[in-house]
């Protein structure tokens, strides 16, 4: 079972997500408040770790499971997207204090109310494809 | 160690392990980022046929699916083995702003005043928490990535793009929480 590995990976980023409290509506409104450190706390650190083992892979060019050299994909240039579409991104996690990670597990969870918000991103997305044309980006 | 698992655990934990998944998903040739997975069921539910952004491969894809199976698992196994049903320690300050808007903390991981299913019977709450989804949905195609993509993988790649959307996730935060929030609630 090749996909095993990712169903594994899926769960375990659920449990840290849940046990770091990282998928609740509180956090990010504390976060957004200034008010604890714990969101900023688990995002520097996952980012301070991640800069070094990039650069680890890129330098020693390291190798995925299949033998190819891993290729960091390259973000599309270009500023716009990044104000606007984060802009109306930061409103709607705010106010459901739930990226798109965390939406799912917070389903697991058992807040059904997420199928609604999970529901919203699907129409979100789909609105999206329909206009990305006529869009600064 | 029984204990250190039941109990919730440390923001400086958590960031390793998120990091360590990023890592992971390199390793077997793919890339962090959740929000892909929204274009993915749009494509798989059809929407190629009538919009060029949706036709795709979108079972290249299916390994994105996987993880977020694994992720609503990982919810499910979190909230029914893995938690000592301690209330959230959320900062008194905190608190004390929620209350003035008229949330009450429940010291829950969620306020089932907002999540609650009786809140979805009501045409506000509705609203708010399907606008709300559009929100991420819209954005983060938009924005080319969401949190995962752009926050984590990004940044630690030292990404410019990643940076600008990541000022804009705040300032769309900032403006929800400060702004709107007070007139919505």
């Amino acid at each position: 079972m090749k996909g095993l590995k990712f169903i594994f990976s899926g769960l375990f980023f659920g449990i840290v997500m849940s046990k770091s409290e990282a998928i609740s509506w509180y956090r990010i409104q504390e976060m957004f408040r200034f008010q604890s450190f714990h969101m900023y706390g688990i995002i520097s650190t996952a980012v301070a770790i991640g800069i070094v083992g990039i650069y680890l892979i890129k330098k020693y060019q390291v190798k995925d499971v299949d033998g190819n050299v891993i290729v960091i994909p390259v973000k599309e240039k270009g500023w716009k997207k990044g104000i606007f579409g984060g802009t109306i991104f930061g409103m709607g996690w705010a106010l459901t204090g739930a990226c798109p990670g965390p939406m799912f597990v917070n389903l697991g969870q058992g807040y059904w109310a997420f199928l609604l918000i999970i529901f919203g991103a699907l129409i979100g997305t789909y609105v999206y494809g329909i206009l990305k044309d006529k869009l600064p980006h | 160690m029984i204990d250190f698992i039941l109990a919730p655990w440390p923001w400086y934990f958590s960031g390793l392990m998120i990091a360590l998944i990023m890592l992971s998903l390199f390793y077997f040739g793919k890339t962090f980022g959740f929000s892909s997975n929204f274009r993915t069921i749009c494509a798989a539910c059809g929407a190629g046929k009538k919009t060029k952004f949706f036709d795709f491969d979108w079972k290249s894809q299916q390994w994105n699916l996987l993880f977020l199976a694994g992720s609503v698992l990982g919810g499910y196994i979190s909230a029914n083995f893995l938690s000592d049903g301690q209330a959230l320690r959320l900062a008194e300050t905190t608190v004390t702003d929620l209350k003035a808007l008229g949330i009450q903390f429940d010291g829950k991981m969620n306020p089932m005043q907002l999540f609650g299913l009786e809140t979805l019977g009501q045409p506000a709450g509705f609203l708010t928490l399907l606008g709300g989804g559009l929100l991420v949905g819209f954005g983060s195609r938009y924005a080319g990535g969401c949190t995962s993509g752009h926050a984590i993988t990004g940044l630690s790649s030292l990404q410019w793009p990643s940076l600008v959307a990541v000022i804009g996730f705040f300032i769309g935060g900032l403006t929800m929480t400060h702004f709107i929030f007070p007139l919505i609630f």
